[in-house]
């Protein structure tokens, strides 16, 4: 018993320098060499606040699997039974002051991980993106002047109209950079979910409900768009692509695509925040 | 009076054993049920297709479910005990029947009766618990086909394998199979098996309750399937509302197979908990509570608690198809949030009513293999209380992006980030027990290792999903498919397979093969990881759930998943074959404690008697006193009772 108490430390001891070696090398290695390519990029501010939360909390789970890995591959392989014979372990029923700091590390892990998304969803990132219904609670500086966009999701297209632009629709998305953008998402049947990949915005379209996100694009690009909620047959075809673009560049699409919505406009029904779906009918 | 019967039994032709009240009288019944419902709905509602726009009338479909539901039971003869109550025949004296202890005549004479009893309505726990292990077993195997079609379908990025209607019910199909039969999946054989031999009890608190919970699961997968006539539903297993309203009548079967699965789990969950809240044998406290029975306790507090509220809302949903309410749709003042909230107020303890239990058989099985106690019991019922208790608490993490108020954000994002450390306990009681331990590598100990691999990764890749802005880059995307079947598949199947192994050779009589066993594992962990990780990076490289074409640069990813995917299929037809092979060709009979586990279920002979006990036992230890010099035996079997084996 004695010898077996003074050998104990140096199981621990020796998973602690596995570990701590591995970590060395892994946590660098998430960070510099897989980080970069984390999604969803960085393309807008809210896009890079993911990115950013995407990465740290990679590297901070990389010492957590290890420790677990390390452990689980240590023991298995020290402490595995020799022979046919089966005999007993030593009946070690628990150790309070190990529980206890396990206790307090995962609650201090998971405080501060819950406190880190609370600060970048309400202070720095503000919404990060995601819809938050018609009256925001989070909202970016200079919300009121930010670009009005609204999205309708139908079986199974994207529309875009743009109020502030006499309501003109389209089916392709521009929209300006270091500009902030208010989108407004919305349906017409089902529910469906707007998904600018590239951007950071993910807002579901609910009939009936002005989901708004806000993003401020930051570089110039294409960006994916697709739906992220399960609508249908051609859920899968939802897919268009988006670009920012300069400022003056989009001045000049608006202007171009009002001159081409000119003859339908008096035909499209007249903007609101919602539109009462269809009565209901069973669809194929 | 049962030796009469085995009398003429034995001069009767094999086809009068089909007349009765049996499986195939259930069938029948159910069918004519159907019709007949269907055409009774049908004039009760003339006009309903016109005015919803359909050639389908839903009020006929529901009627024709609910008739077809009654005649299911009739034919499996669940109305004989109430209607001689009815009419003042008592089966039992009422003494007996308040009894907890006495095993009713009538579960006796069906435990006598040969492979036919597991196609009738029975009251025996044992019975019901092989019953439960291969009606969910059958239903497990046609939702993992219909994965491996699906899995056919993403070869290609376009349309090819399936057309799209097909595709998406497949996915619904699969979907909701699966959820509905794991919810059962270790409550079922394991729960009603095993509790009451570990709880020192001759029978669950409510036998007739039992055997009602089992015969609606296959009812309801036969409702389930039933779906396919009218093309499936194309809604997954969410049912989103309005989606499910504009669907067709594929719609009507998800939604009254929900509601039965629900009533199951329900009855499920109110019969275990009151069978280890009362019927613990004497001495056993809760301090030595086998740590599965506390698995199957916290599990059980959910099931009855989150199922009812799944009734309700599909209820809701059904009149929103057959009554023309509103609830769920937002042109006649309902709302779609309404449905989401309900379904995952029942939805995400359900996900834990699929854990749960897990965690309860891994934990039981180390310190068997380890040969040393539990370490940290207390520490793993309050993780267990705790994840059950949160598990409340999380449910608008499913909804971060829904547009609802967001306000409540960060609240949800820091319970769903606490229950991680109640889950964290039960890692580090695994790692606890392995300290030091004397390991042994049979099967069930491997799949509880590689349960623990599995959900690792699974309950670490749901930090990702609960902080907001990286749920809006992974919400809706394969990601997250990756993390629920990561927890799913990989926790709750694993677990499933280590109590197979471990306690099928108990439970049947039969040692299953150790090296077809090994192979099942090998190819099963290895396959389950090259099948579902790289799903993780389609999920962060901008590809959506439940989608049948793809970005086309992601195709090789997609067919390296879909190969492992077809590998690990392969993986299960070889457990099948080692259980037909090891139950039916081979039949080497099983030791009676061939683990050497000191816990009560393995103290009773082989095969389990129909009373369990011959006299209650009194329990004199815990069930983990490994190595504990001097240890007591687990419990006292009272004289001429049973010997006691191990130490």
């Amino acid at each position: 018993m004695e010898a077996a108490r003074s050998r104990a430390p140096r199981h621990g001891l020796g998973i602690l320098w596995i570990w701590i070696v591995l970590s060395a090398i892994a946590i660098p290695l998430v960070i510099f060499v897989l980080g970069p390519h984390l999604p969803p990029g960085k393309m807008s501010s809210e896009s890079t606040d993911q990115t950013n939360a995407n990465i740290v909390m990679t590297a901070l789970l990389t010492p957590i699997i290890l420790i677990v890995l390390v452990y689980f591959v240590y023991s298995l392989i020290v402490f595995r039974a020799s022979g046919d014979t089966v005999e007993d372990g030593e009946p070690i029923r628990g150790h309070g002051p190990t529980q206890l700091l396990w206790i307090v590390l995962t609650s201090v892990i998971v405080l501060s991980l819950a406190f880190w998304g609370s600060y970048t969803l309400v202070q720095s990132a503000k919404g990060a993106g995601g819809g938050q219904g018609p009256s925001p609670a989070f909202k970016p500086t200079g919300s009121k002047a930010a670009l009005p966009i609204q999205v309708i999701g139908q079986q199974w297209n994207w529309t875009f109209r743009f109020p502030t632009y006499h309501a003109f629709e389209t089916r392709e998305l521009e929209i300006p950079v270091h500009r902030l953008v208010a989108f407004h998402v919305t349906s017409i049947d089902v529910t469906h979910s707007f998904w600018a990949y590239e951007l950071g915005v993910k807002a579901d379209a609910v009939p009936g409900v002005d989901n708004v996100a806000y993003v401020t694009p930051r570089k110039l690009g294409r960006f994916m768009i697709r739906c992220a909620e399960l609508c249908g047959l051609w859920h899968g075809h939802m897919a268009v692509h988006g670009r920012v673009v300069s400022d003056s560049a989009f001045q000049a699409w608006a202007a171009k695509e009002q001159v081409l919505n000119r003859q339908i406009i008096p035909y499209l029904g007249p903007y609101q925040r919602v539109y009462v779906p269809e009565p209901k009918h069973r669809a194929g | 009076m049962t030796d009469t019967t085995a009398d003429t039994q034995a001069h009767r032709p094999a086809w009068r054993g089909l007349i009765g009240f049996n499986l195939l009288t259930a069938i029948l019944l159910g069918i004519g049920g159907f019709y007949l419902g269907a055409w009774i709905g049908g004039k009760m509602a003339v006009g309903h297709d016109y005015l919803i726009g359909t050639d389908q009338n839903d009020v006929g479909i529901f009627m024709g479910f609910l008739f077809g539901s009654i005649g299911w039971l009739a034919g499996l003869g669940f109305f004989n005990y109430p209607l001689q109550r009815l009419v003042g025949r008592a089966p039992l004296s009422a003494a007996a029947e308040e009894d907890m202890y006495v095993v009713p005549d009538a579960t006796v004479a069906q435990h006598e009766g040969g492979i036919g009893r597991y196609f009738r309505l029975t009251t025996d726990h044992k019975v019901v618990g092989i019953q439960y292990f291969f009606g969910v077993g059958i239903f497990f195997f046609i939702g993992g086909l219909n994965a491996m079609l699906i899995r056919t379908e993403l070869l290609t990025p376009h349309e090819k394998a399936w057309p799209a209607g097909q595709y998406i019910s497949l996915v619904g199909l699969h979907g909701t199979m699966m959820i509905m039969m794991t919810s059962a999946f270790i409550l079922g054989p394991f729960g009603n098996y095993l509790v009451p031999l570990m709880i020192g009890a001759r029978r669950l608190a409510f036998p007739r309750i039992e055997a009602f919970t089992f015969w609606l699961v296959p009812l309801a997968g036969l409702v389930l399937l039933s779906a396919i006539a009218w093309n499936g539903f194309p809604t997954g297993w969410t049912g989103y509302a309005p989606l499910a309203d504009q669907a067709r009548a594929g719609m009507d079967a998800y939604i009254f197979a929900f509601i039965l699965i629900a009533i199951s789990l329900t009855l499920v969950g109110i019969n275990l908990l009151t069978t280890i809240l009362t019927m613990r044998a004497p001495g056993l406290t809760w301090g030595r509570l086998p740590i599965f029975v506390w698995g199957v306790l916290a599990t059980s507090f959910l099931a009855a608690l989150a199922a009812p509220v799944l009734v309700a809302t599909m209820l809701m949903g059904l009149m929103d198809r057959a009554a023309n309410t509103s609830y769920f749709i937002s042109s006649g003042g309902g709302s779609p949030y309404l449905y989401e909230n309900l379904f995952w107020f029942f939805g995400h303890p359900e996900v834990y009513i699929l854990a749960l239990p897990g965690f309860g058989i891994v934990l039981e099985i180390l310190p068997v293999f380890a040969r040393k106690p539990l370490w940290g019991y207390r520490l793993a019922v309050a993780g267990m209380l705790g994840v059950a208790f949160l598990s409340f608490l999380v449910w608008q993490h499913h909804l971060f992006v829904s547009g609802m108020n967001a306000s409540l954000r960060p609240f949800y994002m820091l319970t769903t980030e606490l229950i991680s450390i109640p889950t964290g306990f039960i890692f580090l009681n695994a790692m606890g027990t392995l300290w030091r331990g004397r390991i042994r590598y049979t099967v069930p100990m491997l799949f509880a290792l590689a349960f623990f691999f599995n959900f690792l990764i699974g309950g670490l890749s749901g930090i990702f999903l609960s902080d907001v802005p990286s749920d809006v880059t992974t919400h809706g995307s394969y990601f997250v498919m990756a993390h629920f079947h990561y927890t799913i598949m990989g926790g709750l199947v694993f677990a499933f397979f280590a109590a197979t192994y471990y306690w099928l050779p108990k439970m049947t009589g039969v040692t299953l093969n150790e090296t077809l066993g090994k192979i099942h594992f090998w190819l099963a962990f290895v396959f389950f990881n090259l099948t579902f990780f790289p799903l993780f990076a389609a999920g962060f490289l901008d590809m959506p759930r439940r989608v049948s074409t793809y970005a086309p640069w992601l195709q090789p990813l997609n067919d390296f998943v879909s190969a492992s995917a077809y590998v690990l299929g392969f993986s299960m037809l070889i457990f099948v074959a080692n259980l037909i092979w090891s139950l039916v060709f081979v039949r080497q009979p099983a030791a009676e404690n061939p683990w050497m586990s000191r816990s009560l279920e393995w103290q009773v002979p082989t095969p389990v008697p129909v009373h369990n006990f011959e006299r209650i036992p009194v329990i004199t230890a815990g069930p983990y006193e490994y190595g504990v010099p001097n240890a007591q035996p687990v419990a006292d079997f009272g004289a001429g009772g049973l010997a006691v084996a191990g130490k």
